[in-house]
């Protein structure tokens, strides 16, 4: 008979995409402006990782789901406070700043302490999840880090695809160049696994596993503990957005014809 | 920022790193090239194998490194680089003591920032044998429809958004047609297929349109491609997906909403108009 899960999800906020975002200068080094006003939604690959999971975790009995999030304390309680409905998880909180600037190896480092913390934590028979990159820093090198730094020798990057067998083997589908993906058959865990999309709607709402979550989850945020995560070794010298504003066109009223003309121009121009 | 090279003692090493591997072999591999480089910058290509494992290579050897770089520049002792943040919506410059500093690069300018600074890349180095749970199968295309649809060096990209599954004016879908559009176009003009979040997201499309994948999504959790150019059909031209749409400078798009996203100064010409008749005569005029 396959043997429980333990999946451990790495995944914090990041800003509502809809929002505009205009950096400004802080003394801890660059920032968004009113940030901490910021409305935030769980980062989209995390999210992803975090539905896998439990997915994953629902196809065997007993399995567990942890969510580790790296976020400023009274963000992520706001956060969980959607999140917590999407799927059953327990919250492991790291209470430092999370963000575009911040840099990806101090982030990592205290990811792979609060990993290592885990109560009664078996890695070798653990999946770790996470996005492939964040919406965020963008760097998607977090989750190497973490791997290399617990001694995690498979990883994937870029997933869509985890087809599990009940000897703990798994085969993924990684996004490679020019639209394709590379196959790979691992022998079991541990391993870590850097999301895409995959393929899985966003679970609805469920107020019942919120309310189950929340109970783990306003704990685990009390004795979230600090870390100290700034800009590490990199020097800022200018944050910026571009103007991306252009002048544009609208032209109603066209005959077909004459746009269907316009437009083979322009492709053969 | 000024891109390039001027008078320096840094030593700068550049290498490519192609085909396909597994986690466990590369890591030791490239750190030990890494190692062996002696070089104060690293450049490497971002390819999908150079993702997955040289950040592990470069905390193993003890190096730096930023991904997704779009221009370095060196001056002096001096090395400074740009990369956008927060998903192509803020640009950074920035730079770093440490070294060895490993700079991963947008693919498609590494030939470029390589010949700025004056260096000829080299294939990296194999490494030592390391064991690996992990057995490469192969290459697999995405979606079910045969030849892949994304094709990176095509200069126009044309994506397909969620309304090519709405009911048209005769009160039912047409997503068989709508299907035989978007292929003809593709066929006829070999442009690369993306598309919004919200039509991939969506079972209906995902059966009728078996040609796109999720790996044909555009935007804050998709790709951004560089096209010369970009048509965009039944796309309402959000915010999120249009981040993926960075790097795409001659923008068009063909939408029934006047006020759509698109004319909010992301497109440089809206069509208000409906695709499905204006991309049947398209086809038509390419045949």
């Amino acid at each position: 008979m396959a043997k429980p899960l333990n999946i451990i999800v790495c995944g914090s906020l990041v800003p509502d995409p809809l929002q505009t975002l205009e950096p400004v200068q802080t003394p801890q080094g660059p920032g968004l402006k009113n940030e901490q006003m910021l409305p935030s939604v769980l980062d989209p690959w995390a999210a992803c990782a975090l539905y896998e999971a439990a997915n994953l975790a629902k196809q065997r009995a007993g399995s567990k789901v942890t969510l580790v999030a790296l976020g400023p304390k009274a963000k992520l309680q706001q956060l969980m406070m959607t999140v917590a409905q999407k799927a059953p998880f327990q919250l492991v909180a790291v209470n430092a700043p999370a963000g575009g600037f911040t840099d990806a190896r101090e982030t990592a480092a205290e990811l792979a302490k609060a990993i290592q913390a885990i109560p009664g934590l078996d890695l070798s028979a653990t999946l770790l999840f996470g996005g492939c990159a964040s919406a965020s820093r963008d760097a998607g090198v977090t989750l190497q880090f973490v791997a290399e730094t617990l001694g995690i020798s498979e990883f994937f990057m870029g997933v869509d695809e985890l087809k599990l067998a009940d000897d703990d083997s798994f085969t993924v589908l990684e996004r490679i160049e020019g639209g394709q993906y590379l196959s790979s058959t691992c022998a079991g865990f541990p391993a870590a696994i850097g999301w895409a999309t995959g393929n899985l709607p966003e679970p609805p709402n469920n107020p019942q596993t919120g309310m189950m979550n929340m109970r783990g989850i306003m704990p685990a945020l009390m004795k979230a503990p600090v870390a100290n995560v700034g800009v590490g070794g990199i020097a800022y010298e200018k944050t910026e957005v571009p103007s991306a504003k252009r002048a544009t066109v609208v032209k109603k009223d066209m005959a077909v014809d004459d746009i269907a003309k316009e437009i083979v121009e322009w492709i053969k121009g | 920022m000024d891109q390039g090279l001027r008078k320096h003692d840094m030593k700068i090493a550049a290498f490519t790193i192609d085909g396909n591997g597994t986690f466990a072999q590369d890591v030791p591999a490239f750190a030990a090239a890494l190692a062996a480089a002696e070089a104060d910058i690293i450049l490497v290509p971002g390819t999908s194998r150079a993702r997955r494992s040289l950040p592990a290579a470069a905390l193993r050897a003890g190096a730096a490194i930023d991904t997704n770089v779009v221009a370095v520049a060196i001056d002096g002792e001096k090395a400074t680089v740009q990369r956008w943040a927060y998903r192509q919506r803020i640009l950074t410059t920035f730079s770093r003591a440490a070294r060895p500093w490993v700079i991963v690069t947008d693919p498609a300018l590494f030939p470029e920032i390589c010949a700025k600074l004056g260096v000829a890349p080299a294939p990296i180095p194999p490494g030592p044998s390391a064991e690996t749970r992990t057995t490469v199968n192969g290459v697999v295309a995405a979606g079910t429809g045969g030849e892949s649809t994304i094709k990176p060096d095509s200069p126009l990209l044309f994506v397909a958004g969620a309304g090519w599954t709405k009911k048209q004016a005769d009160g039912a879908t047409h997503l068989d047609e709508a299907a035989a559009t978007i292929t003809g176009f593709l066929a006829k003009s070999g442009a690369s297929l993306g598309s919004s979040k919200s039509l991939v997201d969506m079972p209906e499309a995902a059966k009728a349109f078996s040609f796109m994948s999720h790996m044909n999504q555009v935007g804050q959790t998709g790709a951004t491609p560089r096209h010369a150019k970009g048509l965009s059909t039944c796309c309402h031209g959000e915010e999120p997906h249009v981040v993926g749409w960075r790097f795409v400078n001659d923008r068009r798009a063909v939408n029934l909403d006047a006020n759509c996203g698109w004319a909010q100064g992301k497109a440089d010409v809206l069509y208000v108009a409906d695709a499905f008749a204006v991309m049947k005569k398209v086809n038509e005029l390419l045949a």
